[in-house]
């Protein structure tokens, strides 16, 4: 399987802050592929860097076979773009915005224009200054769907969006999955990414620190449990065990995906009367990563499905 | 003692009605207004300082004044411009023939900005919102901002009319002077508070002010101009002349203005009453749903942004040339009695010819306001980026070059309209003037033609800032005032050429009269295009955003 983007090492420095400080990124064609990332851990950084408005100082990066820098205008016919911060003409109408920039990039679907309208109950005739956010963020959600790209990159498109917009949002980027395109989607909103991306990287200061499908990276994590026991649980050795709290015969803790079978064996030596587990959200999963201040450990690639 | 404490600010909320707070927010916009505002009035003293000045010192005997001033009242074209001279026996009077009508309408443009500023400025960026749900009555805002405005017209009229007396003119007069400004601020400070009530962004409300500004500025220079006396009664401006203020001060004409902002300032409030906050009486009309055609590519785009903005412009060339034109051949008896004035203009110009020597300098200053029309169409670019709009653009086909050679080209393609308007106005008004339509058209068109390539430059120089260091793009502005320094002061001052050298105007052939040389219009154009092309080349290599 080729991939859509390949990123090795990229750095870049704004003076003297480092934005990226050897960052990688690899999005498989056909995936929607989360990119997760606190704000100012270089997500835009790495998008603008994709696009060729920014030139990386080290590191190399490919998109779709090309050179976002030497080779952008071919490249960009090839892709739909959604930044962060959507900022419209104040003059021009939602609807021209729409057509103008399908027109730059080299077409427009007439028929999925009209339908994406009107799923996101968007009015065309609009001014651009008299759009709120999230209306302003449909206008170019509607001119990325409605292109034939094969790559949409998609920088934190739904910040603005309520929620039955945001079901919307979900189902057109599903429908783009089916039909083989691929998708970068930098967000904040976990239970989105959760709900969509096949693979997810996770960075950091710059710096890649997680990498893989949902359910390597649960692996890679804790389990919370929850037990009540026939007896105390005190003296009770549990290797792997973090924040262990016990309360009379009730006992809960954290451990890891790999201690668990050695753990639960501890458990059922006392004897175990009701038993919860819970594997990780995403959401610990990536508070964790910036609540400790270790770098973590890179999942190896490849085990894609 | 806390129900003690609370009781008197509970009562004066509920007397103060809508107005609670009004004073709090008049502070704050004063505050707001501590640079804009003292530089308003400093223009306004100055201009009358220095007018009063010239008059009191410029001329020998009172018959060469009053020689000046008949000369001046015979030239309809500048009756339009200043109104008839009122009193032509003494400085005081034909001062205030001088700065009455200007000073009447800057005063007015000064209270304009305020109120928007305050009013509608507030409301659109959403600060209002915050504000009001403080604890400030429904009609604070527009109270503080009105206040704020006649605060500014009384402070400038005040000190006109000091610097009159200190100069040893009549305290009457200069009293009427005064209140001649202050009556027609009042008015538009009016007229502001009634437009920001009807549109919707800042940029419409102080359009439809500055219409009514212009409107009433016309009507005042047609009625002086022509035998129907009686229409400048119908225009603001007309009223502060017809205080006639050094010229047998009329004062029940000072109730007009008074009137006029009682009106006005009632049906303000009457409009705000009546509509919600951030939305405007007159309904934004919507765009299109679909985009023209037309609207394709990158050049398309650019003309979109940049038209509404050439169009003022345009208009701005086109009235400025048709007044030019028809006072050009008057310029001889205005500096009949003051042999300095003509030597100036000539040292400036390098012309014999009177006429020619005006127009050479009126065209070398078109020069510079298209150079600002310029610089401003290259920031435009900086604008997008900056904006975050251009990001999009770039993520599409469209190539670095191909967006910025559009912007580059709308702004140049700008630069020729405006100076060809002009020239065509000023040979057109000029030539049938002086019965030469055939001759002059052509003549005052290459004159303004050939101020283009210095204009180019400077365009080519701002686009280098941008394409090299985005952030201090302004400086293109930095530039175009040290060349207008340059221009102004140099001759004055006797720099060496080398210095006067640095500035693209200087070589710019002095048109009307002077010799056309090809060699530095050549030279300017090859330098624009070699700046142009230096600038798209850092443009191609830098980050954006």
């Amino acid at each position: 399987m080729t991939d859509a983007v390949q990123a090795e090492g990229l750095v870049k420095t704004f003076g003297r802050a480092r934005a990226l400080d050897g960052l990688d990124l690899r999005v498989a064609a056909g995936e929607v592929h989360g990119f997760l990332g606190p704000n100012g851990a270089g997500k835009s950084t790495t998008v603008r860097v994709l696009l060729g408005l920014m030139r990386a100082d080290a590191g190399t990066a490919r998109l779709l076979g090309g050179d976002p820098w030497r080779d952008a205008t071919a490249l960009h016919r090839r892709l739909a773009y959604v930044p962060g911060d959507v900022t419209l003409w104040p003059n021009l109408s939602g609807g021209e915005v729409i057509d103008l920039l399908g027109r730059l990039r080299g077409g427009l679907d007439e028929r999925r224009r009209a339908d994406l309208l009107d799923r996101f109950e968007l009015d065309p005739k609009k001014r651009g200054r008299a759009y709120s956010k999230g209306n302003r963020q449909k206008v170019a959600l509607v001119a990325a769907f409605a292109s034939d790209a094969e790559l949409l990159i998609l920088d934190e498109p739904t910040s603005g969006l309520d929620p039955l917009m945001e079901e919307a949002f979900q189902e057109c980027v599903r429908e783009e999955r089916r039909a083989g395109r691929t998708v970068l989607l930098s967000s904040h909103i976990l239970s989105e990414v959760e709900a969509l991306c096949d693979r997810v990287t996770i960075i950091r200061k710059g710096r890649t620190v997680e990498t893989g499908t949902l359910a390597e990276l649960r692996h890679l994590t804790r389990t919370s449990i929850r037990a009540e026991l026939a007896g105390p649980p005190d003296g009770v050795p549990l290797p792997g065990a973090h924040d262990v709290r016990i309360d009379g015969d009730t006992i809960s803790f954290e451990v890891e995906t790999a201690e668990l079978d050695a753990a639960l064996r501890q458990l059922t030596e006392i004897g175990v009367r009701s038993l919860t587990s819970r594997p990780p959200t995403l959401e610990e999963l990536f508070l964790r990563h910036y609540e400790d201040d270790h770098s973590g450990r890179a999942l190896q690639e490849g085990g894609v499905s | 003692m806390t129900a003690v404490t609370l009781r008197p600010a509970a009562r004066a909320a509920r007397a103060g009605g809508g107005l609670a707070g009004a004073g709090t927010l008049l502070k704050m916009w004063l505050r707001r207004d501590r640079v804009m505002m003292p530089a308003w009035i400093y223009v306004l003293t100055a201009l009358v300082a220095s007018t009063v000045y010239s008059f009191k010192n410029g001329y020998d005997s009172p018959a060469s004044l009053e020689g000046f001033a008949r000369g001046i009242d015979r030239n309809p074209s500048m009756r339009a411009l200043y109104g008839p001279v009122l009193n032509d026996h003494t400085a005081a009077g034909v001062s205030a023939w001088r700065v009455g009508a200007t000073g009447a309408a800057l005063t007015a443009v000064m209270c304009v900005l305020l109120v928007v500023r305050h009013t509608r400025a507030e409301e659109e960026t959403g600060r209002l919102e915050l504000v009001g749900a403080a604890a400030v009555g429904r009609r604070a805002p527009l109270t503080a901002a009105l206040a704020a405005a006649v605060t500014a017209a009384a402070t400038a009229a005040s000190l006109a009319a000091i610097v009159m007396i200190v100069f040893g003119l009549p305290a009457a007069g200069s009293v009427a002077f005064g209140l001649s400004w202050f009556g027609t601020g009042l008015v538009f400070a009016g007229v502001a508070a009634v437009t920001a009530q009807l549109a919707e962004t800042s940029r419409l409300a102080n359009g439809l002010a500055f219409a009514a500004l212009g409107a009433a500025y016309l009507l005042r220079g047609v009625a002086d101009a022509g035998s129907a006396h009686w229409v400048a009664w119908l225009s603001p401006i007309g009223w502060a002349q017809r205080v006639r203020p050094h010229a047998d001060e009329q004062w029940a004409v000072l109730l007009l203005p008074l009137l006029a902002f009682a009106v006005l300032a009632a049906a303000a409030y009457a409009l705000a009453g009546r509509r919600d906050l951030g939305a405007g009486i007159l309904a934004p009309s919507p765009g299109p749903a679909r985009a023209a055609p037309s609207l394709r590519g990158p050049l398309a785009l650019a003309w979109r942004l940049q038209r509404g903005t050439l169009l003022g412009w345009t208009t701005a060339f086109l009235v400025y040339g048709l007044a030019i034109g028809g006072v050009a051949d008057g310029v001889g008896d205005l500096v009949n009695g003051s042999g300095a004035v003509l030597d100036d203009i000539r040292k400036m110009g390098g012309q014999h010819d009177v006429a020619d020597a005006f127009l050479a300098t009126a065209m070398g200053l078109m020069a510079l306001f298209a150079s600002a029309y310029a610089v401003q169409g290259v920031l435009r670019m900086r604008a997008e980026e900056s904006g975050g709009r251009l990001e999009p653009v770039l993520a599409t086909a469209v190539g670095r070059t191909r967006w910025a050679l559009a912007g580059l080209a709308v702004t140049i393609a700008g630069t020729v309209v405006l100076l060809a308007v002009t020239g065509l106005a000023i040979g057109l008004v000029h030539g049938a003037r002086s019965h030469d339509l055939a001759g002059q058209i052509p003549r005052q068109l290459g004159a303004a033609l050939v101020q283009l390539p210095a204009v180019w430059v400077l365009a080519a120089v701002t686009a280098l800032i941008f394409g090299v260091l985005p952030r201090a793009a302004s400086a293109g502005w930095g530039v175009l005032a040290a060349c207008l320094l340059l221009g102004q002061v140099g001759p004055l001052l006797k720099l060496p050429q080398a210095a006067m050298d640095a500035s693209p105007f200087t070589h710019t052939p002095k048109l009307p009269g002077g010799g056309f040389e090809i060699a530095p219009v050549a030279g300017l154009t090859a330098v624009a295009i070699a700046v142009a092309a230096a600038a798209l080349l850092a443009f191609r290599r830098r980050d954006i955003g």
